[in-house]
Parts: structure tokens; sequence; C-alpha cells
């Protein structure tokens, strides 16, 4: 194909420019307040780069009231929801990858159904059978919670990778005798390994995320999340200063920005997989 | 246990394999893997969302021990002359439109750029994938002290270009509060955009373009005649998925603004989130959500029909 002319050019950079302004500056300031000092973010006259680049806000933001208690709890549930789902998704995206049946077609169809409908329909229900069996204000019920609100994803996914396995080495097990479990465990579960890994930190990412369940379902300070803390701060009883508030946020940024940068590749391809083959 | 299995070759995307004949010798075998999936879907969402849908139409109220009646349309008649409700509703839709538009058109922008061969590319790769990653309520955060009237940047801006010297209260103005926490609801939903639409791209085979460029199109003609219609189905897929998570959104708001100043940033998951939990009316909420089902469920027919049928013109 020709080579784009040098205004053409010029314009795509000016273009790619701005898009990294929009993109990137947001972060950027939010990173440049984490280590300013309060007087200098007190200056109306505000730079990108500290004169003083200081980390005492990210100590101040750990004593800050229950931020540290709450990323416990947020590792604690998104861990807990990370190994329940993929304990509870292996084996049935392997039967949706596999077994040609009805439930194929049901949860297809289940995963788009569960898109149209507002959360708020749900989790009024939620709400009244947890605070029945006493798993209101728990982190267990959350995790329950956030397993179902995974699954319908995760299965998509999960189902793309078994799909894409040949089945020749389980059709040689059955043929020297294993059993359907025995095949499943030592055959299947190795060789789905980069879809398992993808799927679990997506479920970890979702659950580390989330908000509006929490916010609905816990009401404790001891059991809050990172994200319902952080809220909190900027709402209407919140005055913490900025410096630690800022802080705090690209601390709870990290933990799933990692996990992402692992995952970004997997969870594309993983997407494109899961959505051609029908 | 022992694992002789040959080491996976598959770390790279699945490819798809040959196909044989299914046997339904393993029906059972699959119910029984699926029942740890299944119910959990069913008792903490399938069932739940029925009873949802259910409660729109009695009186539910969030104490405990109060007795609920059926009143059939009752609320639905009582939201129709809500207009509190009925103005949730319209900034809904205007939330969910225009967000949904800007990220399209900003999106294909990017992916466009993203299919050229540019230096930096990987840096705008990256940071488009960024806001995927972060929880909304940080994102949130971060632009409530971007857009901050005293010590923000953008005022900040805005006065060193005389644009504004007295700054702009941008999430407490009648004025401004829609279209900033819209920004910020573009900003928050680029990735999925864009790396959907970047996908469409790399699947259009090459040869097409060069078909069109041979018989002598230029590139304007080109991307009208061969790139558009190319992506018209991953258009319609995201832009209607993008349309229904921005109705349904709830955190990104509700940290920004919680639905004011004077309710002009209130969308409906805002409103009928306040009338269950703030004032106990489960009931009410729930036809809230009903109706919102609705909506979106008619708007996505609308539209998706309207695709169908120029596709066979």
């Amino acid at each position: 194909m020709r080579k784009p002319t040098k205004a053409v050019r010029t314009g795509q950079y000016v273009a790619l420019a701005l898009y990294l302004i929009f993109l990137g500056f947001p972060l950027l300031w939010l990173l440049s307040i984490s280590l300013k000092t309060p007087r200098e973010l007190a200056s109306i006259n505000p730079h990108l780069i500290p004169h003083h680049f200081q980390w005492s806000n990210y100590s101040d933001a750990f004593d800050a009231q229950g931020l540290l208690r709450s990323a416990g709890n947020s590792t604690i549930v998104a861990l807990g929801s990370m190994v329940l789902t993929i304990v509870v998704a292996f084996p049935a995206a392997y039967a949706l990858g596999r077994f040609k049946t009805r439930l194929r077609p049901i949860a297809t169809g289940w995963i788009l159904v569960s898109q149209l409908f507002p959360v708020i329909l749900i989790v009024i229900p939620l709400f009244m059978i947890l605070r029945s069996i006493h798993l209101l204000n728990s982190l267990f019920g959350l995790v329950l919670v956030y397993l179902v609100w995974t699954l319908p994803f995760a299965l998509w996914m999960l189902r793309g990778y078994v799909a894409a396995l040949p089945r020749d080495l389980e059709e040689a097990a059955a043929v020297d005798g294993a059993g359907r479990l025995r095949t499943l465990v030592s055959i299947v579960l190795p060789l789905l390994r980069p879809g398992l890994v993808a799927t679990a930190m997506f479920a970890f990412i979702s659950a580390w995320n989330e908000f509006f369940f929490a916010l609905v379902l816990l009401k404790n300070d001891n059991v809050r999340t990172l994200p319902l803390t952080l809220a909190h701060f900027v709402g209407a009883e919140g005055q913490v200063s900025l410096g630690p508030l800022a802080a705090g946020s690209v601390m709870a940024t990290v933990p799933s920005l990692l996990v992402f940068a692992v995952l970004q590749r997997r969870l594309t391809s993983g997407l494109l997989a899961g959505a051609v083959k029908g | 246990m022992t694992t002789t299995v040959v080491e996976p070759q598959l770390d790279s995307p699945p490819r798809p394999v040959r196909r044989r004949r299914g046997r339904s010798t393993g029906s059972r075998d699959a119910w029984l893997l699926t029942l740890p999936a299944l119910i959990p879907v069913l008792v903490l969402s399938v069932i739940p969302l029925a009873q949802g849908v259910y409660y729109g139409f009695t009186d539910k109220r969030a104490g405990l021990g109060i007795a609920t009646h059926v009143t059939g349309l009752e609320n639905f008649r009582k939201l129709w002359h809500n207009h509190l409700f009925l103005e949730s509703f319209r900034i809904g839709l205007i939330w969910a439109v225009s967000v949904t538009l800007i990220q399209f058109v900003l999106g294909l922008g990017l992916a466009l750029l993203l299919n050229e061969d540019l230096r930096l590319r990987w840096l705008a790769r990256t940071l488009a994938l960024i806001p995927w990653a972060m929880p909304p309520v940080i994102v949130a955060i971060m632009w409530r002290l971007l857009l901050d009237p005293t010590v923000g940047p953008v005022n900040q801006s805005l006065k060193d270009l005389h644009i504004s010297d007295t700054g702009i209260n941008w999430l407490g103005d009648f004025h401004t509060a829609l279209p900033a926490v819209i920004m910020v609801g573009v900003w928050v939903g680029m990735p999925q955009t864009t790396i959907a639409l970047l996908a469409g791209l790399q699947g259009i085979p090459a040869d097409l373009h060069e078909a069109a460029a041979v018989d002598g199109a230029g590139a304007w003609r080109r991307f009208f005649s061969v790139t558009l219609p190319q992506l018209r189905p991953i258009i319609f897929a995201i832009t209607s998925l993008d349309f229904i998570w921005n109705f349904n959104s709830f955190g990104l708001v509700y940290v920004l603004t919680a639905g004011g100043p004077g309710g002009k940033t209130m969308l409906p998951m805002l409103f009928a989130y306040n009338e269950a939990f703030r004032y106990g009316q489960f009931g009410y909420a729930s036809a809230m959500g009903d109706v919102m089902v609705l909506l979106v469920v008619i708007f996505l027919g609308l539209y998706l029909r309207a695709g169908l049928r120029k596709a066979d013109a």
C-alpha cells in the first residue's frame, strides 16, 4: 500500500498526542498529588511536577482510619472469589465446551440476558436472602455474590479455551480406561492452565474493583472493602486531605493494574475466542 | 498425582480445531459437571432476578415483618406521574446515548491510529487499557481532583488561557455537571470500545483495501466503502453493549456527584438506589428496575432492527 503523505502523518501524530494527553494526564495528576506536600496542594497555581517529592502521604494513608483493614478485606474478597470462581467454572466450562446438550444455548442465553438487567432488580432480593441467612455484613456473603456475578463471563471465556483443546488426548485416556474425573484432572487441567490463569485474574479484578454490591451488602466499618472506604472519604462525612486520598487511590489501583498487565493480552484474545466459537 | 502430559503448547490465543461428531453418552456427565455452577447461579441470580421483577408489582418494604401486598400496576401508575423519576429517565437516556456515541467516535479514531505504523503506539495502547483495570470509584476520585474548582488543573489551564477568570465548578454547576460527568464516562469506557474496534480493523483483509486503492479510491473513500461496512457487525455489537452498560451504570456517578447538583446527574440507577436503600421502598424501586429493562429492550430492538434492515438493502 502507498505510504501516507507527510501532512497525513503529521495529522496522525497530532491526534495521537491529543489522545495520549486525554488518557494519560489524569493518571499523572493523581500520581503527582499523591507526592505533594500539603502546602503545595493548597496552592492555587498547581504544577504537574511536585517541587519536593515526598512519600509521607502514603504512610499517612496507611494510618487513615480503616484503610489498611479495608485493603485486607478487599484482598480476602478478591482472592476468595477468584478461587471459588475457578473451582466452579472449570468443570462447567469443560462440559459446555465439550458436550452438545441443551445446557449450552441456555447458558449462552443467560449470559446475554443477565447483561440486560439493572443490578437494582437483583440486589433487593439478594439483600433479603443474605439477611435471612445472616450473611449481610459478611465477607463470605459478598464472595458468594461475586462468584455468581463473575461466572457468566468466566464461563464464556473458559469455554473458548476448552473448545480449542485437541480431543485426542482425552480419547486416548478414555481408551486407557481413565474415568471422566481422572481425565479431567490429569489431562485437561494442565492443558487448560493458560485459560484458567486468565479467568482467575479476571475474577480477581472484578471483585477487587466492585462497588455496588459491596455498598448495599456491607454496612459495618470493619468489613468495608477498599472502594467503599475511599468513596466514604470523599462523601459528606469524609474529611481526609487530598494527599493521602490520592495516595490511597494509587495504592488501591496498583494490584488490579499489575494483574491486568499480565492478563490483558489473554483477556482480549479470550474474549474473541469465546465469541468465535458458537 | 503425577502429570505425565506433554508440555502445553497453548499459550497463544486458542485456534479452532476440527470438530468430531459429538456423542450423547456424556449428557449426564455434562449435567453433573455443570451442577456446581448451576446451583449458585440459580439460587443467587436467576431466582432473585425473577423475584426482583415480581416485586415491582407489590408494595414490598425494607423492614422485617411488614406484610407485602400485590398491587398490580399501581407502582407503574405512580411512576408515570412522578416527574422526578421521568426526569431521571431523560437524564439517563442523554447520558447513555452521548457517552456511547462519543466513546464510539473517539474509540474508532484511536483504533484507526493504533492500526497505523506510528511511534509511541505501544504507549497509547497501554494508556487506553488502564481505565479498564481501575476501580470505578478511584476513577471518580481522580476526576474530582482534576475538576476541583480551586486547586484543579483543568480550571487552572482555563485561567492561564484566559478563557475563564473565575473558574468553573464543573461538578457543582447546573449547566456543566452533566457534560462533565459524560466526559468522565467516556474516559472510563474507552478501553473496551477501542479494543473491540481495533480487533475488527485487524480482521479486515488487506487485499480489500488494495483492490479499492487500485480502483483509484482515496483514503476517505476507502474508509467509507471498505472499512465501515466491514466493521459493521462489531460496531453494532459494541455500541449495543456500551449502551446497556452505560444506562445501568452506578458507581462512577455516585462518587462523582451522587446525582447532584439538584438532581442534574440523577441517573435512573441512582434514583432507584435511593428509593430502595434510603427510603426502604423495595417494591417501588423494583418497578423502576422493570421500567429500565423494558426501555433498554425496546431501544436495542429498534436499534438492531434498523441495523439489520440497512444490511439487507
